[in-house]
Parts: structure tokens; C-alpha cells; sequence
């Protein structure tokens, strides 16, 4: 197995409240994985951490995936990577259209004092298109509805042309439909060899979408191909052994 | 009185007034956009410390009253740059947040601002110069000289110039600093810029406004701005555009009429206009709003 992104004993904090600790784990190339865990168990931070966006306390993180491509070589890491951040976290009445959001994507690629031109501009059409938002490049993103402001977020992302996708909670907030919309996006990501990999916390759809989890509460629980790694001890090790409910639900999950 | 506008002191009072408004109002957008009026707040408040310690250092080294802006607006942004600095250090080394450190240094620079500037002004062997140095709490924008003028001047130039060279990321910083910096940009120094660029914005006005109610020539605008547009392009252009009006036209009407702080009148045609645009805009305005419900 390839792997695009691997930690080394990673740990974070947020002052003195430990956030991560001695992760050690790998993201596989060319496939969708997802990052698995309850509320606070560190999964939007251990995003974070491979992108540089908080400060490690020890460990190494290194991204191999696909540096070798052409034209490629002269960029920073970061750009290798097409985040899409929680979508609460930014103010959506911000006053920029679709389109304008979409074209920061291209903001890597250009010096500090550049602006987008016509071939960022054609991107970032492209890349509505492709998660089918093209008639609304023009609106204000404040009047998109959650799952419209998600595939604009992953437009975002596509501009960028990374070989890494990742993505913190696409789904949350986001009617059945449109996560269908988003997850059929991934797997053709997939299919173009591209490494996607996601935060997650619907348990009952685990088996269906990832090819490869991750297992996160603070620390590394477990990771490997889902058919072996998704099993119910390992979600009660993940979640706590007094939590019933979803060791119910883990169990209705395997029996399928 | 309108005849005054021929008048050369008047002609730099009011000039140097809608230079003011024009580049508070834009820079403001961004602090408007970032949520950090309280920010713009404490800079002009503590600036009242650098003003006035400034004024006083320039008498004891020289022994002389000295009160262009070329002394005082330095003083200011060394007094706010400080409190922003200590600000930063309290949250991150004590369990205070940011917005009771904010206030506590606000209390801090201002209080002292104001009893050294009360210790300058009673004491027995009075500093030549000092009357109205009290000015700079409310602003008197008929006290702006010519030097004054090319100091705000060229201010405004380089933060307005700094505003377009950099305009993609200083859109990309305010929208989403957290995908900015998935993209690599150092975001520190980035926050270094646009901070710098809010200094700017407060200290050039405090002559004209006073450190009291600048905020308002800072924040008033982008929110009437706000309210007519949905891009950010033009909503800077009219921020610009609303406080050169209300700031050209406060201050005319005080260097008019004698006695009569600046801060305030232009504070007074700002709210009208923030007033006017948050109800009548179409689209985001209350009344545009409540019919939109009705039909």
C-alpha cells in the first residue's frame, strides 16, 4: 500500500487541554479514508496538524503523495493538499459571490500581490461545474443552502488541482441528496488516482463509503482497510465500552 | 457660511477631513468584516497615552510645546501597538480572554492617557502649547495645519496603496484565515499587515475625531456601506465614500461654528447614515426585509 500522508508519535494540544497524542498513522494514496471518532477525539485537529495550521508538540507528519508531478515540484507542501474546512467555520454573509470564493483556491499559485486573471477565472467555472453549482456563481454565497455552500467549499478545493483531498465533516448539516452529490465527487476523485480522506461521524454509513479508517480518540485506536478494522470492539474502544447505544448500532452495521 | 469654504484654513480642515473619513471608512471595512470594533476601540482609546507621553517627552528633551501631528500620530501608534502587544500577551499567558484583556488595557492606556494629560494641564509651570491638548479626546479638526495635512496625506496613500497591492489576500485573510493558511500563507505576519493597516485607519483620524469616538468614522461606515452591496469591491468604495462625506461635513460644521467638537457633529451625520442605509437599503434593509415578508 502507497501511503500519500503519514504521522509519526503526533501529539497536539490546545494549552494544557491535550488534543492529540502519539498519533501515529497513515492516510493511503489513491484511496477514500475516513477519520473516525466521538466529539472532541482530536479528528479536525489531527487535519489541522498535516496542514500546518497548529502547532505540533512533537511527532513528524510527511506527505509523499504524488510530488513528482510535473510543474509540481517548486511548491510547498500545502499546495499538494485541497482542504475543506468545517463549513461553520466561516461567515457566509461575507460579502463575495460563489464565484469569488471559488477563485481563492488559485490564491496558492499566485505571488502575494496578484490577482486572478481569465485562466483562474475559467478554473474556477470548471470547477462548478463539476459539483454542478455553475447557475449560481454569480450569488452572494449567504443565500446557498448548506449543501450548496458544501460543494462550493469543494470547488474551492478542485481549483487548487491537489492530489490530496481533505475533508473536515462534509456532511454535516447536508440533506441525503447532496451528500450523495458530494460522495459520488469523491469517488471519482478516487478513480483518478486522487487521495481523499474525511472526517466522519455517521457510523452507519462506515462500511459503504471508505476504503481505509482511521480510529481516533486522542489517541490512535486503530487504522487499516474497513472490512478488518471496522469491527465492534474497536468501535467500543473508540467510543467507550458503556456506550450501548452505538455498540447496538456498530453491531447492526457489521451484521450487514 | 458657505462663503467660508473659500477660505484657506478652512479649505485644509475640510480636505484633510474627507482624506480622513475616506481612508478610516475603507480600512474599516476590514475590521467591520473581521468583528473587531473592540479591537479599533482600544487602539484609539490607549493612543491617548502616546499622544499626550509623546507631547510631554518632546517638552522635556527640548523644552518647547510641540503639537503637529508629525510628533503626535507616531506617539499614538507606539501607544496602540503596545496595548495591542501586551493585549496578546495577557491571553496567551493567563487564563483571561480576549475580550476582558481587551478592555482591561483599554481602561489601562486610557486612564493613564488622560491623568498625565490632566497632570500636564494643572501643573504650576504650564507647558507652552499644552492648551488644547485636550482636543485630542473629542477631536477639533480646525486645528489641522498643512503639515498635518501631508502627514494624514501620505498615511493614506501608503495604507490605501498597501490596501490594493494586496488585495487578494487581504480578502482570502478576512474570509477564511483558516483555509489561508492550509495554502501556506504565514498567516502572522498577514495579521501583522492588516493590524497595521487598523492603526493606520484609527491615528490618522485622531486630530479630526478624537480618540473617544473614532471608532465610529472607523465601523459606522462599513456598516452603513454593508447594507447596499454585496461585494466587497464596492462596499469598500462606499465605506470611503460615506465617511469623506460625513467627515468633510462634521468638520466644516464645527470649524464653522466655534466651541463645537468635531468627533461628535461627524459622529452625528454617521449615524444618520447608518441609520438611513440599515433601514432602507434594498435587499438587507429592515424595510426591504419586513415587505419581502409581507408579499
Amino acid at each position: 500500500m502507497e501511503t500519500a500522508i503519514k504521522t509519526h508519535g503526533l501529539t497536539v494540544s490546545y494549552g494544557v487541554h491535550l488534543a492529540l497524542w502519539n498519533v501515529s498513522t497513515q492516510i493511503p494514496a489513491g484511496q477514500i479514508s475516513g477519520i473516525i471518532g466521538p466529539n472532541g477525539a482530536g479528528k479536525s485537529t489531527l487535519l489541522k496538524a498535516i496542514l500546518g495550521m497548529v502547532p505540533t508538540l512533537s511527532g513528524e507528519i510527511e506527505v509523499t503523495g504524488a510530488t513528482e508531478q510535473e510543474g509540481k515540484q517548486d511548491q510547498c507542501l500545502a499546495s499538494e493538499i485541497g482542504y475543506v474546512p468545517q463549513r461553520n467555520c466561516v461567515d457566509w454573509d461575507f460579502p463575495i459571490t460563489v464565484l469569488d470564493l471559488v477563485l481563492m483556491g488559485t490564491y496558492g499559485r499566485l505571488k502575494w500581490f496578484q490577482r486572478p486573471g481569465e485562466k483562474e477565472r475559467a478554473d474556477a467555472r470548471a470547477a462548478l461545474i463539476e459539483v454542478q453549482m455553475q447557475e449560481f456563481a454569480d450569488r452572494q454565497i449567504g443565500q446557498l443552502s448548506g449543501g450548496q455552500q458544501q460543494r462550493v467549499f469543494l470547488a474551492r478545493a478542485f481549483v487548487q488541482q491537489p492530489s490530496i483531498y481533505l475533508l473536515d465533516e462534509p456532511f454535516s448539516g447536508v440533506d441525503a441528496t447532496t451528500e450523495k452529490i458530494i460522495m459520488d465527487i469523491l469517488y471519482g476523485l478516487r478513480d483518478k488516482g486522487k487521495t481523499v480522506s474525511l472526517v466522519h461521524h455517521d457510523l452507519t454509513t462506515v462500511n459503504s463509503y471508505f476504503d481505509h479508517i482511521i480510529l481516533l480518540n486522542k489517541q490512535l485506536v486503530a487504522s487499516g482497510p474497513t472490512q478488518s478494522t471496522y469491527t465492534s470492539e474497536n468501535i467500543q474502544a473508540t467510543y467507550g465500552v458503556n456506550d450501548m447505544q452505538i455498540g447496538d448500532v456498530s453491531k447492526d452495521v457489521i451484521d450487514v | 457660511m458657505f462663503e467660508l469654504l473659500g477660505d484657506y484654513t478652512v479649505q485644509i480642515v475640510v480636505f484633510s477631513s474627507a482624506v480622513t473619513g475616506a481612508t478610516s471608512g475603507a480600512l474599516g471595512c476590514f475590521a467591520y468584516l473581521r468583528r473587531q470594533s473592540l479591537v479599533g476601540d482600544v487602539i484609539s482609546h490607549s493612543s491617548l497615552l502616546g499622544i499626550v507621553g509623546f507631547f510631554w517627552l518632546w517638552f522635556a528633551f527640548t523644552g518647547n510645546g510641540n503639537k503637529s501631528l508629525w510628533l503626535l500620530i507616531p506617539g499614538a501608534m507606539t501607544a496602540s501597538i503596545v496595548a495591542m502587544i501586551l493585549t496578546q500577551w495577557i491571553t496567551k499567558t493567563t487564563k483571561i480572554k480576549a475580550d476582558a484583556s481587551l478592555g482591561v488595557m483599554l481602561a489601562i492606556f486610557f486612564g493613564s492617557g488622560l491623568t498625565l494629560l490632566r497632570w500636564i494641564q494643572r501643573s504650576s509651570n504650564p507647558i507652552p502649547g499644552q492648551a488644547g491638548l485636550e482636543n485630542y479626546l473629542f477631536g477639533m479638526a480646525a486645528a489641522t495645519t498643512l503639515p498635518d495635512l501631508w502627514m494624514i496625506g501620505i498615511l493614506s496613500v501608503v495604507s490605501l496603496t498597501c490596501l490594493v497591492i494586496c488585495w487578494s489576500r487581504l480578502k482570502l485573510l478576512t474570509f477564511d484565515p483558516g483555509y489561508a493558511a492550509g495554502l501556506g500563507l504565514s498567516i502572522k505576519l498577514w495579521e501583522l499587515l492588516l493590524i497595521s493597516l487598523l492603526v493606520i485607519g484609527i491615528v490618522i483620524g485622531l486630530q479630526i475625531a478624537g480618540v473617544v469616538l473614532m471608532v465610529a468614522l472607523l465601523i459606522a461606515p462599513a456598516s452603513a456601506a454593508r447594507q447596499w452591496t454585496n461585494s466587497l469591491g464596492k462596499m469598500i468604495f462606499l465605506a470611503a465614500l460615506i465617511g469623506a462625506v460625513c467627515a468633510a461635513s462634521g468638520a466644516f460644521l464645527s470649524a464653522v461654528k466655534k466651541g463645537m467638537p468635531t468627533g461628535p457633529v461627524i459622529v452625528v451625520f454617521l449615524v444618520l447614515g447608518v441609520l438611513v442605509s440599515v433601514l432602507f437599503a434594498p435587499g438587507r434593509g429592515v424595510l426591504s426585509r419586513r415587505r419581502s415578508l409581507v408579499t
